[in-house]
């Protein structure tokens, strides 16, 4: 098999993909789901219900009306309990509607036969107002509204549409069981999007970790003209946009510029799914695959998790809190946020669920640097960690602009490998903070 | 009310730290350590014994008593230090003056800079440096591993092969295999390339160095030696003869490539392994002294910021391989 990757840097994290064999479960519904507006990147969406309302499975309750925002639908059947305003994790206020759950009514545009639709009748410009429409934004975790980056402009040119099947963070699973288990929707979805972006082929990176996902993709691939799959050797950060464009392609992102610079468009498998269901279903996305695991958790599952069903009432489908949880993460172990509570809902965004224990809760004692240089081969960017956390905690900004700290991508590889447990990537976020604001400030003059 | 631990991502850590690289080091060494044994005796034990007591010893004292800080002193590089200082000692100097030189080492070349990671010279070397020229004869009296018994005390000595090549001596010159064994006169623990290399291929699998640094350079060592032995084979000796004898088979594989003082970047660490085989190879050829090696090292380790400034890591990003 030819095993392609990126050419600098990387790691090897402990996969502990404990439950890459469980099969996707749908969630039974809660009694009530709390569902935010502002569940992707820009405007949040503007709510088009009240208090009181009926509404179905998949009916409209936020509109994106700004040039960077989704729309955003109702996860159930029942009544609007309320339209309101909380303080999100991130400390920022923000609007939930919360739903009481009654049945399961979906609304009748969505087509619920099971049946896989092979063939795609829309026109490209059908494919991207139905992805608005359905308020689909990338599942990766960036939580980029979809439609916007499908909207190419004049002088542009998507050639290749690279599919992300990575899924290199460690204990996740979700995108693993999608593929085994929707293989052909996916590929319709990767059809769709290859003829909206009129690209000439679109290629799924999957990583060798996965040996039926990839035969099993390979397969339903050949009966799709334009679509192949690439097999890729198992590194961490390989799931990254431009790492995974220059794994595939061997096409570099020159700094702070978009894949589309390089002809690339970049999206995850979860997304290509919404998209087949959203072009060939009418279905909204209001549903996802969701890893919840963790060592001691006692079942670790795949559920098919509605949006605004709280992160609590996942836990306790795997079997409670196990006795020792020190932190729980939405998201996986390298790249996700740490909560502080688990009453916080699914959102589009949600690729997992971690428990993890004390014992691997808290950081260790940091030392001084030992000028070993891990952090600098480990960087997936070709940056200096060492010298951006030093010139950060001196605040020496324009000299931390000269040598690129604002292209890190918060892999955390520099972290994860510094033999002395220092605070590298924490440093390099204040960087990249102060290295923008300065940057935005400049263009204002 | 929070029960859970917050923090920013990673949360996943790896399981490399400083003490492992450390202590990986000193099992590193465990080779050259029984070929010191084995050819120097137990006069050998004696030095390494009483020059790691008293690096760990300086750098307790300093820590617990001068700077009332943190006790890192068996962290192992202290260790690495002094298992480092003696093998690039005689296996017949006074012990007293081991002593002198550990405090120069841990003392004047670590601590003062604030300790570990801060140093910009290679410790050991700094230690071995001082006793040169303060105990220059000691220094320079080597034992003769053949003529000696293991319990040998007060050594009969003989000239190392660099001893031979810079005076002219070449028909005495030892065969290259007992150079590969450490049968030759030398500080004690770099006469033997295979347990040095046995070693250096150890850190190399337990990623604590890459291959760069020795490779380039006894690779440059070679080259360089090599082109002059071409040009006149009667002046000059076999290349072979260069990079096994004298110190730099312990200096490529476990000084040059000392973490602390060596650049960041790959690209860096090239520049700094060549620029020091160069530097050793005319000390050896036109210098005063017969061993060019450690002078070498300490001179590239003051490039180091600067090649540290000026050597940068290729960035992603910076290759234009799309034409839209």
């Amino acid at each position: 098999m030819n095993l392609k990757t990126f050419k600098i840097g990387g790691i090897h994290p402990p996969e502990n993909k404990i439950s890459a064999g469980n099969p996707i479960v749908a969630v039974e519904l809660p009694k009530r789901v709390t569902i935010p507006l502002s569940q992707h990147i820009g405007a949040p969406a503007v709510p088009v219900v009240k208090k009181g309302d009926r509404v179905k499975v998949g009916t409209l309750i936020g509109r994106g009306e700004a040039f960077i925002s989704a729309n955003i639908h109702s996860s159930v059947s029942g009544t609007v309990f309320s339209v309101d305003t909380i303080t999100d994790l991130a400390g920022f206020q923000s609007n939930v509607v919360t739903i009481d759950v009654e049945g399961d009514e979906w609304e009748e545009s969505i087509i619920t036969r099971s049946e896989v639709i092979r063939e795609v009748k829309a026109t490209p410009e059908e494919i991207v107002a139905a992805i608005k429409e359905a308020g689909i934004v990338g599942m990766g975790g960036a939580c980029f509204p979809t439609h916007v980056k499908y909207m190419i402009p004049n002088g542009k040119k998507a050639d290749t549409l690279i599919i992300n099947g990575v899924e290199c963070e460690p204990y996740l699973t979700a995108d693993h069981r999608l593929m085994l288990e929707h293989a052909e929707e996916i590929m319709v979805g990767v059809d769709i999007m290859r003829r909206a972006l009129k690209s000439e082929r679109a290629v799924i990176g999957i990583e060798a970790n996965k040996p039926d996902a990839i035969e099993k993709m390979t397969k339903v691939a050949a009966t799709f003209s334009g679509i192949e799959v690439q097999p890729l050797q198992m590194k961490y950060p390989q799931g990254a946009e431009k790492q995974l464009i220059k794994a595939i392609a061997n096409r570099e992102v020159p700094s702070g510029k978009l894949p589309l610079d390089v002809g690339c468009v970049v999206d995850n498998v979860g997304t290509a799914m919404a998209i087949y269901e959203a072009v060939q279903k009418h279905k909204p996305l209001f549903e996802r695959v969701v890893t919840v695991t963790g060592k001691r958790l006692e079942k670790p599952s795949n559920f098919l998790v509605r949006t605004g069903v709280s992160v609590e009432y996942l836990i306790e489908q795997c079997g409670g809190i196990p006795e020792g949880t020190g932190k729980i993460i939405s998201g996986g172990p390298m790249m996700g946020k740490a909560v502080v509570r688990t009453d916080i809902p699914v959102v589009k965004g949600t690729s997992g669920v971690l428990l993890l224990d004390e014992s691997e809760s808290s950081r260790k004692p940091q030392s001084n640097c030992i000028r070993c240089g891990k952090c600098v081969s480990v960087c997936p960017m070709g940056l200096e960690p060492y010298l951006i956390e030093k010139l950060s905690e001196k605040s020496r900004w324009a000299e931390l602009e000269e040598i690129n700290a604002a292209d890190c991508i918060e892999c955390g590889s520099c972290s994860y490998t510094c033999p002395s447990a220092l605070p590298l990537l924490d440093m390099i976020r204040l960087a990249k903070a102060n290295v923008m604001r300065i940057r935005r400030e400049r263009a204002k003059k | 009310m929070n029960k859970y631990t917050v923090s920013l991502s990673p949360h996943e850590k790896g399981t490399f730290t400083t003490s492992k690289i450390m202590y990986g080091v000193c099992i590193a060494l465990a080779p050259a350590l029984i070929s010191a044994l084995y050819n120097f005796g137990i006069r050998a034990l004696a030095v390494i014994v009483v020059a790691l007591v008293s690096c760990i010893g300086t750098e307790f004292l300093i820590q617990k008593f001068l700077l009332k800080c943190k006790v890192t002193a068996f962290d192992g590089s202290a260790a690495v230090t002094g298992l480092l200082l003696a093998f690039n000692l005689p296996s017949s100097i006074p012990l007293w003056q081991v002593v002198v030189g550990s405090l120069v080492a841990i003392g004047v070349a670590k601590m003062v800079f604030g300790g570990l990671g801060k140093n910009p010279f290679n410790p050991a070397l700094v230690g071995r440096g001082f006793m040169l020229m303060s105990f220059p004869v000691t220094m320079t009296s080597w034992p003769d591993p053949v003529a000696n018994g293991f319990m040998a005390w007060d050594a009969v000595t003989a000239a190392t092969p660099l001893n031979l090549i810079k005076s002219g001596a070449v028909d005495k010159l030892p065969e290259l295999w007992q150079l590969f064994f450490g049968n030759v006169g030398g500080s004690l623990g770099e006469t033997s390339a295979i347990a040095i290399i046995l070693g250096g291929i150890y850190l190399i699998y337990k990623k604590i160095i890459t291959w760069h640094i020795p490779f380039f350079f006894l690779a440059t060592i070679f080259v360089f030696t090599g082109i002059l032995w071409l040009v006149n084979p009667d002046a000059y000796v076999n290349p072979l003869y260069h990079i096994l004898s004298g110190g730099v088979m312990l200096g490529g594989f476990f000084m040059l490539t000392d973490m602390v003082t060596s650049p960041m970047c790959v690209k860096g660490q090239i520049l700094f392994a060549v620029g020091a085989g160069i530097i050793c190879t005319c000390i050896r050829i036109w210098g005063a002294y017969p061993e060019g090696c450690m002078f070498s090292i300490l001179i590239m380790n003051a490039f180091v910021p600067l090649i540290d400034k000026y050597i940068k890591p290729k960035r992603f990003g910076s290759e234009v391989n799309y034409v839209g």
